[in-house]
């Protein structure tokens, strides 16, 4: 446990990033903001149930 | 059904907009709605939190760092005595010092505080600790003796000497710290304090020694953070991992983990020459992102940006069924 | 007491501009509760239905980010009531560090959607630009909330992420008493002072929608079914 607390920062992994230049955008934000803008699209086109019924 | 378009404006006026609806109504039940919506985002949660975890990487303790990278900790120890470290000619809020605050023109908000966090980084992070020792170096009476002319230039001098010996680009890849090879010269007690430090550091004594200056229950930890990033090991790290701000750090996490990417315009300025690499990049920044979020917050009032939703109408997917049922 | 009309009759009465004489209160408190029962009588507080124009999935993303909220509160108490540095140890407080990082993801992007469409409908429109911008403050005061939760994890994270903004607060000239290497006031930040701040804004937020209604079709026309074919529609104004 204590080794847990003061182990050597060994574990700090850069991760996979995307990008040219100056810019770079790490996968889990990618993915993030992916998702984010699929949600929008999809809310915009998905038809909804019609009226009468509840959610 | 008339052409004439309604106005984009916040106001109330005498339109459909400004009046409680009269028109057709479906049943709609909230209280149903929001217990699926935290059924729905509770099933995510729990399965993201399952699937992916969270990242965790321990922190660097000053023992830490003394034992993976000495050479970067001794010269730092030694920055920290001669008042050259980062820390040192910070200016406000931890020290006094001229022309060190980042200001906008004649604005200087950084003093205006005043020094409300004082650190004296030769005393707190150097002689203070090594002091409270059991058995602490003999060379700390001639330190505290000389005056402070005498100290600089004892401490310059070795700093000096240390750059060339262990240029820091790479002394925090060295993983000994070697006191040879550090030219001869008239360094005073500094060396021996220095490396005392580190010692000490090694140990594991120096982390508690620094907090404890606070008390027992200290939960401040600004001077240990602050001496850690005076060395050259603690930002190397923070780089490796995409964390400065040059990489788009702010918004980064470490790993894969995705991190406050709606810190993304925030990021964003540190990118652009001239504003991220400027001597008062944060005040500028700071600036930038309160002007814009002030905007954010405005665009009912600001016309042309408040009618772009007309000229691109992304409103008529929204409301299709209404639209086609006119 | 005064004889007085039942709440419920009196709200019908208000809502149908019958002729009834409004009661004449004369204390702080009964004009108090006069004012919010005309603003948010309780049959708009909590209605069975919506107008008919509700019907699309992007409306469901403002209540996604109260329902993440939920989660990263629970999550949230959970992790303070054990202290900043038990989730390293425990591998159940891991899993709950864990939800806590994802359901405030999940509550960013429903927020971020939920900005995105309110946006492009042009939702403060008809007097609701109170409802836009608290909207955008509870957006602000979220980040700040998240960032100082950064600074509690208790990790090379947290060191970092401490000693890189300590310079945009010091800029700024508030870094002396905002002190982001201070655990003890980030703690009261993070799970007292800005959660209490989101709550009540996002309250305030939840409250406008429902006192203004939900913004109408762009271009919605007097003329459109959905207006003339109801009983009791009231032809009230023309000029548009």
């Amino acid at each position: 446990m204590l080794a847990t607390l003061l182990a050597l920062p060994t574990d700090i992994t850069g991760g996979t990033y995307f990008g040219f230049g100056n810019f770079q955008i790490q996968s889990g934000n990618l993915i993030v903001i992916v998702v984010m803008l699929v949600l929008f699209v999809l809310a915009l086109v998905l038809p909804f149930p019609g009226s009468g019924r509840s959610k | 059904m008339s052409k004439a378009a309604a106005s984009m404006t916040w106001r109330k006026k005498d339109d459909i907009a400004s009046r409680p609806w009269t028109g057709r109504k479906r049943e709609y039940d909230l209280f149903k709605e929001l217990t699926v919506g935290v059924i729905v985002m509770g099933l995510l949660t729990i399965g993201l939190a399952v699937g992916f975890g969270s990242p965790d990487e321990s922190s660097v303790t000053l023992k830490a760092w003394a034992v993976a990278a000495p050479a970067d900790f001794v010269a730092t120890a030694a920055a920290e005595l001669g008042g050259s470290s980062d820390t040192a000619g910070y200016g406000a809020p931890y020290n006094t010092t001229a022309d060190a605050s980042q200001t906008i023109g004649p604005i200087d908000l950084q003093s205006l505080s005043g020094v409300q966090i004082p650190i004296n980084t030769a005393v707190d992070l150097v002689t203070a600790p090594l002091s409270v020792q059991s058995n602490p170096p003999s060379e700390l009476a001639q330190w505290n003796n000389a005056s402070p002319d005498q100290q600089a230039a004892w401490a310059t001098a070795y700093s000096d000497a240390l750059t060339a010996a262990y240029p820091p680009d790479t002394r925090a890849g060295e993983a000994n710290f070697d006191a040879t090879k550090v030219a001869a010269g008239d360094y005073g007690p500094v060396p021996a304090l220095a490396t005392g430090l580190l010692t000490m550091a090694q140990t594991g004594a120096l982390d508690g020694a620094i907090q404890n200056e606070g008390g027992f229950f200290n939960l401040d930890y600004t001077k240990s953070i602050l001496f850690l990033g005076d060395g050259t090991y603690f930002v190397g790290l923070a780089d490796a991992a995409h964390l400065t701000g040059d990489q788009w750090g702010m918004m980064n996490e470490t790993g894969n983990f995705p991190g406050q990417s709606w810190l993304w315009l925030f990021s964003f300025w540190y990118q652009v020459p001239g504003v991220g690499d400027a001597s008062n990049a944060d005040i500028l920044v700071v600036g930038i992102m309160l002007v814009l979020t002030v905007l954010l917050a405005i665009v009912p009032f600001i016309p042309g940006l408040r009618t772009l939703p007309r000229w691109i109408p992304l409103h008529k997917l929204v409301w299709k069924d209404y639209y086609s049922k006119r | 007491m005064t004889t007085t009309l039942e709440p419920e009759t009196a709200n019908k009465a208000v809502a149908a501009n019958a002729v009834v004489a409004p009661e004449e209160l004369h204390t702080w408190t009964g004009k108090t509760r006069q004012w919010l029962i005309k603003v948010l009588p309780s049959d708009k507080l909590l209605p069975e239905g919506q107008p008919s124009y509700v019907a699309s999935w992007i409306y469901v993303f403002g209540m996604g980010a109260i329902a993440s909220l939920v989660y990263i509160i629970i999550s949230g108490v959970i992790l303070s009531l054990n202290g900043p540095a038990w989730y390293h140890v425990s591998a159940f407080g891991h899993f709950v560090n864990s939800t806590h990082l994802w359901s405030v993801e999940l509550f960013f992007i429903t927020m971020v959607v939920h900005l995105w469409g309110k946006y492009w409908m042009a939702a403060w429109r008809g007097g609701r630009v109170l409802t836009w911008i608290t909207g955008v403050v509870s957006f602000a005061v979220s980040i700040v909330a998240a960032f100082t939760g950064y600074l509690l994890q208790t990790n090379f994270d947290s060191q970092w992420i401490a000693f890189e903004a300590k310079d945009a607060l010091n800029a700024v000239g508030i870094g002396a008493w905002f002190n982001v290497a201070n655990l003890g006031q980030i703690f009261m930040w993070h799970i007292v002072l800005l959660p209490l701040a989101v709550a009540v804004i996002v309250a305030l937020h939840v409250v406008l929608i429902r006192v203004h209604g939900v913004v109408p079709p762009i271009d919605a026309g007097q003329t459109d079914a959905q207006l003339t074919e109801t009983t009791g529609a009231r032809t009230q104004g023309v000029a548009r």
